[in-house]
């Protein structure tokens, strides 16, 4: 199974980020998806990629797990300049990533999802095997962990609700000992209750030594378990903080894009009479915040 | 490893009643198929008199196992969502190759055999590497793999034969042994049953234990069920659809042998249409068409329903037009079932 992948906290809490961003560019054709973008993950710590619709996040993260690989600037893992080949290169590098959308495969039994890409094996020769009762075990062993108790691993993971698939990944992606959790908005089509879930595990990871790459668009979300925030506007550097270094209140206004939600704020502030006004008085006499 | 992260004291409840039987068989693939064999059986048991004879059954399951034989990989790459419609013509490829090998260049069949292997091997090879390539989908790939092998068949035969048939090897050496092991009949407590129904059995279980029980099946229904999640969490998408198609390939060999050592002599514009019927097989036997669900034992039972749909018509003396007729009937009837039971597995879990 997995080998040289350990959680070694001890080892890395030193000076080397576990992944380390430096100014990196990606282009799709003339699209710029991203330009000279920053960020560092320690072990013990989250840090949160927060920006708009398009800003550049998935982009950011198929980059670090090794989907897409870096027109320009440097990426270090261990300190160490890397270009990965692949998703498994990745994987076999400690770093694990759990997407916003192909995070399963819907109709496979949830035990063959938990395992899939890494089934264990045994016998030999032609009768090498998966160890089909380990995994299933296991699996239910590793779910019940998290709070996620099937009647039957059996069903297919697509039945799962939304929290609870990303919940398994998350576990498997624990279980298979990760270094570093890459997390694409993993709260996004989630309910209050269910992304509680999911925030507890992100924290319980981060406990666990885990470095955690935490991509939302939710600041409520990031700010509840995040150490660094780094914001992210078309594909640029809008900013990046410490926790210590920033207030909820000001990092949803920069979010938001500032100055831009106050302009957005005046104009869906029109009055309540029935003629839009197209006069600059308007904006007069009505309350400000 | 993953003792440090724990839930907080997740309340343990015991809801893991064992689901019910009727469920299980219920969440079957085959189960469609099942009821539909159960019922061609009956019907033809009563519509024709000699159905029923062990050697009218012989005969359902030599056609059965001729259409199974190649049912078998054919559903798996369905299951790896992928379609292969050079198949029925590769059968005749494998066939004239290793005919007019050994004709024109050996005095032995079984350096024929051993090159139509390869070159069956490579053109499988083939349709996986341009499918994984280009990434256009496969409905277009083995469209033109198709139109190109119909083409090299009749020409090629043209060319050295002078004919559209190649000439006998029945004279050559190593004919006799390599009709045992590909054409012969074996007599099983008075009854006829053809090899090819060893070689289906054979298919069957070895598929099935692939699928079921090894890596390689787990990444056979991630590649068909979520391409881009599998991929994500490593599954060799690429080896594994290439590797598909080698096994559709190594069946048409079989096939192709069979065909050869039947007659001694392979008509080359043999094969054309019977693509569709495999993957007709392998669709009544609960593959879903979009890839990720299905199985090995269900394309079986969809080939057997084949036989006796198409011997049975024979037996029970009716016009054999009407063999079209059924099978599309079924097809409508078995993909209707699946769905309907599907959707049922799923509402109840
Ligand atoms: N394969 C691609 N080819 C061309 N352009 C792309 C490709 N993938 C992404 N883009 C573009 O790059 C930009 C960044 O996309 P990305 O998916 O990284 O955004 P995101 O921050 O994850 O957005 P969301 O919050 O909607 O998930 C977008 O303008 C998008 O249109
Ligand atoms: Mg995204």
């Amino acid at each position: 199974m997995t080998t040289a992948t350990e959680p070694t906290a001890e080892r890395t809490t030193g000076d080397a980020p576990l992944v380390e961003l430096e100014q990196v560019s990606k282009y799709y054709g003339n699209v710029r998806a991203l330009e000279g973008v920053s960020l560092q993950a320690r072990a013990g710590e989250i840090t949160c990629v927060l920006g708009d619709n398009g800003a550049g996040k998935s982009t950011l993260i198929k980059i670090i797990s090794g989907l897409h690989g870096h027109d320009a600037g440097s990426f270090r893992i261990d300190g160490e300049e890397t270009r990965l080949a692949g998703p498994r290169a990745a994987l076999d590098r400690g770093i694990a990533t759990v997407y916003q959308d192909l995070a399963v495969v819907p109709l496979m039994p949830v035990w063959r999802n938990f395992f899939l890409g890494s089934e264990p094996t045994k016998g030999r020769g032609p009768l090498r095997r998966m160890d089909v009762e380990f995994m299933r075990r296991t699996a239910h062993a590793e779910l019940r962990r998290m709070g996620i108790d099937l009647r039957d691993v059996d069903q297919p993971i697509g039945t799962l609700s939304g929290g609870e698939r990303q919940c398994v990944a998350i576990a498997r992606a624990v279980y298979f000992g990760a270094r570093v959790l890459v997390l694409d908005e993993p709260t996004a089509a989630l309910g209050v209750k269910q992304s509680g879930v999911v925030l507890k595990y992100v924290a319980a990871a981060r406990d666990a030594g885990l470095a955690v790459v935490f991509i939302t668009h939710n600041p409520h979300h990031a700010y509840l378990v995040g150490d660094r925030f780094v914001l992210l506007k078309r594909g640029a550097m809008a900013g990046h903080h410490t926790r210590d270094g920033i207030t909820l209140d000001e990092l949803t206004r920069q979010m938001a894009g500032g100055d831009e939600l106050d302009d957005l704020r005046h104009e869906l502030e029109r009055p309540e009479a029935a003629a839009p006004p197209v006069t600059a008085d308007a904006d007069e006499g009505r309350p400000r915040s | 490893m993953s003792t440090a992260v724990q839930a907080a004291a997740a309340p343990v409840d015991e809801r893991l009643l064992r689901t019910s039987p009727l469920r299980r068989v219920l969440g079957r693939p085959e189960l469609g198929a099942v009821v539909g064999a159960v019922a061609v059986f009956v019907f033809f048991a009563f519509a024709a008199d000699s159905f029923l004879r062990a050697s009218s059954l012989s005969t359902v399951l030599y056609a059965a196992s001729t259409i199974g034989i190649m049912a078998v990989p054919v559903a798996l790459l369905m299951i790896g969502g992928e379609f292969d419609l050079s198949a029925g013509v590769l059968v005749t490829t494998s066939a004239l190759v290793s005919s007019m090998f050994s004709y024109q260049m050996t005095a032995n069949v079984w350096v024929g055999v051993g090159v139509s292997l390869l070159v069956t091997l490579a053109v499988g090879a083939f349709n996986g590497f341009m499918l994984t390539r280009t990434r256009l989908p496969s409905f277009i790939i083995t469209l033109g793999t198709y139109l190109m092998l119909i083409g090299m068949n009749l020409g090629f035969t043209k060319l050295i034969s002078d004919t559209v048939s190649t000439k006998t090897i029945a004279d050559m050496e190593g004919f006799p042994e390599a009709k045992a092991v590909f054409a012969s009949t074996l007599t099983v407590g008075g009854v006829n049953f053809k090899i090819t129904i060893l070689w289906w059995l054979l298919l069957i279980v070895v598929a099935s234990w692939i699928l079921l029980r090894t890596r390689v099946g787990n990444w056979i229904f991630a590649v068909g069920g979520n391409e881009a999640a599998a991929r994500a969490v490593g599954v060799p998408v690429r080896a594994t659809k290439i590797g598909l198609y080698m096994g559709v390939a190594l069946a048409a060999w079989i096939s192709g042998q069979h065909l050869l050592f039947s007659y001694d002599v392979v008509q080359s514009g043999e094969g054309v249409g019977n693509e569709l019927i495999y993957i007709i097989a392998a669709v009544i036997g609960g593959c879903l068409i979009t890839g990720g669900y299905g199985s090995a034992v269900g394309s079986a039972v969809g080939a057997l329903i084949f036989g006796m749909t198409s011997k049975g018509i024979v037996f029970a003396e009716w016009e054999p037009d009407w063999f079209k007729f059924f099978l599309g009937a079924m097809l409508l009837l078995a993909t209707l079932l699946n769905h309907w039971v599907r959707k049922r597995a799923e509402a109840t879990k």
